[in-house]
Parts: structure tokens; C-alpha cells; sequence
């Protein structure tokens, strides 16, 4: 079971084989077959109801898969005596007590797996809530439960870290700090893990994508390569020679149609291609602008299969 | 942002301290001291007991002289030591202990903690026993000062009538002990229903049901219906509090009492071993 060669290698991947989990008659997960790798964020990206948080459970032990097995560095997390070195994880901002206070929280879960007191007031510190140590965690914010939550993750300074919907709650500069933390976490070397069921989150912070629905894989890839399946991107250009240059696109392989008063819809090619080709063969440009299908619209295409919860309207 | 140290060991199994159960320990003492709630709801409890057993031996000596000669010349030792540990004060001790076990438990599957607490130490059963045995240390120092102070403070009181019990009258000791040890029991069956339930009221009421009603509601002196009464903590317990040293059949001899209450904390234990091992 160990990937571990002879030398004492242990890489710190993710690793699920053929995950499955029913529960009586629905399968939340289905054979989900895929490697979260260090030094990148892994965006987890899926409608509600995916079973994301179902799989993330299951990484960490804590639900049993029907059938299939997910070992992070080569073991299953549940086989672990401790796991805060191993891997960091925030699956719920709720999963606290309200009761405590945050100091008391932090310091229950670090004593538990012998890491020194003084890293309380580190994490706390490093997620901003270093002022608010001694206030029970009942009133605090979304926002602030998920900083805490945050802060929990790193408690054990791991090599991988799990993050469940981490950007729910958070407002604006929230945001921003917590992409600015992932990717600081990944390019120390580091395996994150984060889920997500808008991708305009994951445009901007993800390296690699695995996006699920229904309890299926859709895709496993770069982010590049998944921005390339945005099949529907137009560009729009406009130009006194626009017969000459719709010509010269087709030939390249765009579909062109023209959008009256000089004016092309290009599609199937991406904007940069169109100036080229312009350059190339000296046609003058009055406008160059690529349009519509976001990575947005990329996901909610893949995924319109697949999503579990329809407005009406929509169905 | 300091806290945060780049790894620049990748490729090595991580380095960790070995995993020791007094961590566990450590951990769950911090968790119950951090709780105010429970802080509160234990001290209390303990003074209510107390006040209980206290004003039961102060009514005594309010009113000696309106009780018969009769009641006055037996009065010492029986009546004495019921004075220490009124049936009442048990059972408003049996009440909170067990809730406040239950909500030890309950409340950290309720709030999903547990989830976090699993992530943090993935081994469950080392979790569980750390969680019971702290508190039930915790209740069996609390049952050992609300115990001595009940007696002492108790007997203290009816010595101004001539008829306290000395700490070393035969069986004085052992009903002392015995008070002392309900509440580690109470808290642990408090403990074992909640990690079986997983919700604090239901757990609650199961505990209250076991531990105060079944053996309220038997009532009779057909053999085996006493037989079944004696299965229950409250039974072993009045059973252990009385100095007397036998009694007949069926009634439970001593032994088989310290038995009935050790069979509790060890199955209330056991049924939180096995349960811990669901999804939580």
C-alpha cells in the first residue's frame, strides 16, 4: 500500500481509486479515479450535491467508502494515530463548538496531537483573528469561522491541505487573502486540495481542475486545458477589408459570419490567432475583442448534466 | 505572516513526536475545562447535592424533639447516615451527572466538532476512552468532595443531638465510597447513551428513564420483579448506603451491588467503544 520506494520517497499525493459511496440506493460517488499532486492548487468543482464533500470525508476517514480507497501519501488517513501533520482540513466552518473560545478550540485540537502551545498564537495570528483569541466562537461570523477553520488546517504546519467551500462567507479582501495563502501553501511544495461549486473561485486560484457531477468525474485537468473547451468564445473584429479577412480565417479553420458594417463574428479560433492573421496578411483593424464563454459557462456546460438541484424555471 | 514554514522536505515521511494517549488526555481536559457551560453546571449540581443533604440533617435537628421518643432512640446510626445521603440528592445528582455526560458527548456530535476532533486524531476508539476516562475522573473527585463534605458536614450537624456517625463506624466508609462512585457511573451511562444517540435531549431522557424511573416505577415484592430492581445503579446504590451488612434474598448482598454499578460504567464504556466506529 505504501508509495514508498526503497529509498524512503513518500510523495504527498492524493490518491483515489475507484471511490464509491451509496448511501441505501443513491450513489453520492461513483468510482472516482484521480491524483491530487503537490505544489498546485487542485480546484474540486462540482454543482451541489456532487458528493464533493462526501469525497473529502472520505479522505479523511471519516465516512467509509462502499467500495474503492483513497490513501493520501500512500496510506489511508483513517489508519493514522494523529493527523494534523499529516493533513490540514477545513470541511465545515460549523464543525466547532460555539461554546469555546478560540484560543481554548485551537489549543484542545494542537494539544491532541502533541504540537507545542506557542503555534496557537501563530495561526491565529497568521489568519487574523489573533484579537478576537479569547471570544467563544458562537459569535462569530462565517467569515470568521472560516479563518478559524483556516486556522485549524494549518495548525500542524502539513503537506497536504484540504479545504470544503473555504471562500463561503468571506468577503472581498477575504478572498483575496485566502488565494494569496493557497498559493503561497502550493508553491512551498504543498498538496491543496480546495472544492468549490462556483468556478469563478477557481478561475483565479486553481492550477489544475477535477470537476465532478453527480458523484462522476467530467474532467481532470489544467486549468489551460479546461479553458480550451470553451468551445463557444467569439471574437468580434471589424474592418474595412472584412470579405478579404473572412476569407482568410476560414481558410485558417474559423467559422466567420459576418455581423454587418465591416463588422466579423468569429468562432472556433482564439482572439490572439484572429490579430495574427490579420498582421499577417495586412488587414487593417478597427476592433478586436473576444466575447462570452466564460470559464463560467465552460462549467456550467460540462456540468448541465449533472447538476442535481434545478430551478424550476430552468427544468 | 510567520507562521507559516516553507517545506523544504517533500519527499520525506512527516516528522512527528510518537502519538501518546496523555495527549488525548491532555486534549479532552482542555476541552471540558474550556467549556463554561459545563464548569457551571458541575459546580452547581455538587452545591445543590450538598444543600440537599445538609438541610436534611439541619431539619432533623430543627425538629428532634417533635419526633417520638421511639424515633429519637433509634434514630442512631441508620437514620443519621440517610441524613448524609437523601434518596432526593441522589437522585437530583444521578439527573445532572448523566445530562451533563450526555452533554459532554452529544453536544460534539451535535455541533459536528466531532468531525474536527476525527480529522485531528483519526484514531476514534483512543478518542473515546480518553473522552470517558477524563471525565469520568473528573466526576469521581466531584462525587469524592460532595460525598465528604455531605457526611461530614451532615453528621457534623446531628452530633449537636447526640447522634452523628463517626467516619469510623463500621460501613461508614463504604456508603461514603459508594456515594462517591455513582457519579463517575452516572456520567459515563450519561456518555455511553449520547455517543449511541447523538442528541442531547433523547439522550438525556434514556438516562433519566435508566437510571431514575425504571426502578422508581418497580415496585413490588414479587421475587423476580425484585430481581430486576436490583439490575439497576439507583438499587446497588441504596443497597451500598445502608450499613447494615446483610440482607436477605433476593436483595442484593454487597458484593453484588459494587458489581451491578462496575457492569454499568464498563457497558456504558463498552457501547461508546463500539459505536465510535459509524460515520460520524
Amino acid at each position: 500500500m505504501r508509495r514508498a520506494s526503497a529509498n524512503g520517497i513518500v510523495v504527498q499525493v492524493i490518491e483515489l481509486d475507484a471511490l464509491t459511496k451509496r448511501y441505501g440506493d443513491t450513489t453520492a460517488v461513483a468510482g472516482l479515479t484521480f491524483t491530487v499532486r503537490p505544489g498546485r492548487i487542485t480546484g474540486f468543482l462540482g454543482p451541489n450535491g456532487a458528493g464533493k464533500s462526501t469525497t473529502l470525508r472520505m479522505v479523511l476517514g471519516l465516512n467509509a467508502p462502499s467500495s474503492g480507497t483513497v490513501t493520501v501519501a500512500g496510506r489511508p488517513f483513517g489508519e493514522l494515530p494523529r493527523g494534523l501533520r499529516h493533513v490540514g482540513a477545513l470541511l465545515d466552518a460549523a464543525d466547532v463548538h460555539g461554546g469555546r473560545d478560540a484560543a481554548g478550540h485551537l489549543w484542545a485540537l494542537a494539544r491532541s496531537n502533541r504540537i507545542p502551545r506557542a503555534r496557537v498564537a501563530e495561526v491565529l495570528d497568521a489568519v487574523g483573528l489573533e484579537s478576537v483569541a479569547r471570544r467563544r466562537i458562537g459569535g462569530f461570523s462565517l467569515g470568521m469561522k472560516q479563518r478559524l477553520g483556516i486556522a485549524t488546517a494549518l495548525l500542524g504546519d502539513p503537506p497536504v491541505l484540504l479545504f470544503d467551500e473555504p471562500f463561503n462567507g468571506l468577503d472581498p479582501e477575504g478572498v483575496l487573502w485566502v488565494r494569496g495563502l493557497f498559493k503561497r501553501l502550493a508553491a512551498e511544495g504543498r498538496t491543496v486540495f480546495v472544492s468549490s461549486h462556483l468556478m469563478s473561485e477557481m478561475e483565479n486560484t486553481a492550477d489544475h481542475l477535477v470537476v465532478i457531477g453527480r458523484g462522476r468525474l467530467i474532467a481532470d485537468e489544467s486549468l489551460a486545458e479546461f479553458s480550451a473547451r470553451s468551445a463557444g468564445r467569439r471574437v468580434v473584429v471589424r474592418s474595412p477589408e472584412a470579405a478579404r479577412l473572412a476569407a482568410v480565417l476560414t481558410d485558417e479553420g474559423a467559422v466567420v459570419s459576418p455581423g454587418g458594417e465591416e463588422s466579423l463574428t468569429v468562432t472556433g479560433m482564439p482572439v490572439e490567432r484572429v490579430g495574427e492573421l490579420a498582421f499577417e496578411h495586412r488587414v487593417l483593424l478597427r476592433e478586436l475583442s473576444g466575447h462570452g464563454a466564460s470559464l463560467e459557462a465552460a462549467f456550467m456546460e460540462l456540468t448541465a448534466d449533472s447538476v442535481e438541484y434545478l430551478a424550476g424555471d430552468r427544468r | 505572516m510567520t507562521a507559516l514554514t516553507a517545506l523544504t522536505a517533500l519527499t520525506v515521511p512527516v516528522a512527528e513526536p510518537r502519538a501518546r494517549f496523555t495527549d488525548l488526555l491532555a486534549s479532552e481536559w482542555i476541552k471540558i475545562r474550556s467549556l463554561r457551560s459545563v464548569a457551571w453546571a458541575t459546580g452547581a449540581s455538587g452545591l445543590l447535592v450538598v444543600f440537599m443533604n445538609l438541610a436534611a440533617a439541619m431539619s432533623d435537628y430543627v425538629n428532634w424533639f417533635d419526633y417520638g421518643e421511639p424515633v429519637r432512640a433509634d434514630f442512631f446510626p441508620d437514620w443519621s447516615i440517610e441524613a448524609a445521603f437523601t434518596q432526593g440528592a441522589v437522585m437530583v445528582g444521578f439527573l445532572a451527572v448523566s445530562a451533563i455526560g450526555a452533554v459532554l458527548v452529544a453536544s460534539e456530535y451535535g455541533t459536528g466538532m466531532i468531525r474536527t476532533t476525527f480529522a485531528a486524531v483519526p484514531a476514534r476508539r483512543a478518542v473515546m476512552a480518553a473522552k470517558l476516562l477524563v471525565a469520568a475522573a473528573l466526576f469521581t473527585v466531584w462525587g469524592a468532595v460532595v460525598a465528604t463534605v455531605s457526611f461530614f458536614g451532615s453528621q457534623a450537624i446531628l452530633s449537636w443531638r447526640g447522634v452523628g456517625v463517626p467516619i469510623g463506624h463500621p460501613g461508614a466508609v463504604r456508603v461514603v465510597v459508594a456515594s462517591a462512585l455513582i457519579a463517575p457511573v452516572a456520567v459515563l451511562v450519561g456518555m455511553g447513551l449520547a455517543a449511541l444517540l447523538r442528541h442531547v435531549a433523547s439522550s438525556i431522557v434514556v438516562a433519566v428513564g435508566l437510571l431514575l424511573l425504571a426502578p422508581a416505577l418497580i415496585n413490588s415484592q414479587r421475587e423476580w420483579l425484585i430481581q430486576v430492581d436490583n439490575l439497576f445503579p439507583l438499587t446497588a446504590w441504596m443497597r451500598l448506603s445502608e450499613l447494615a451488612t446483610d440482607v436477605p434474598a433476593p436483595y442484593l448482598t454487597l458484593g453484588g451491588a459494587w458489581a451491578v454499578l462496575g457492569v454499568w460504567a464498563v457497558v456504558a464504556t463498552g457501547l461508546a467503544a463500539v459505536v465510535v466506529k459509524r460515520d460520524p
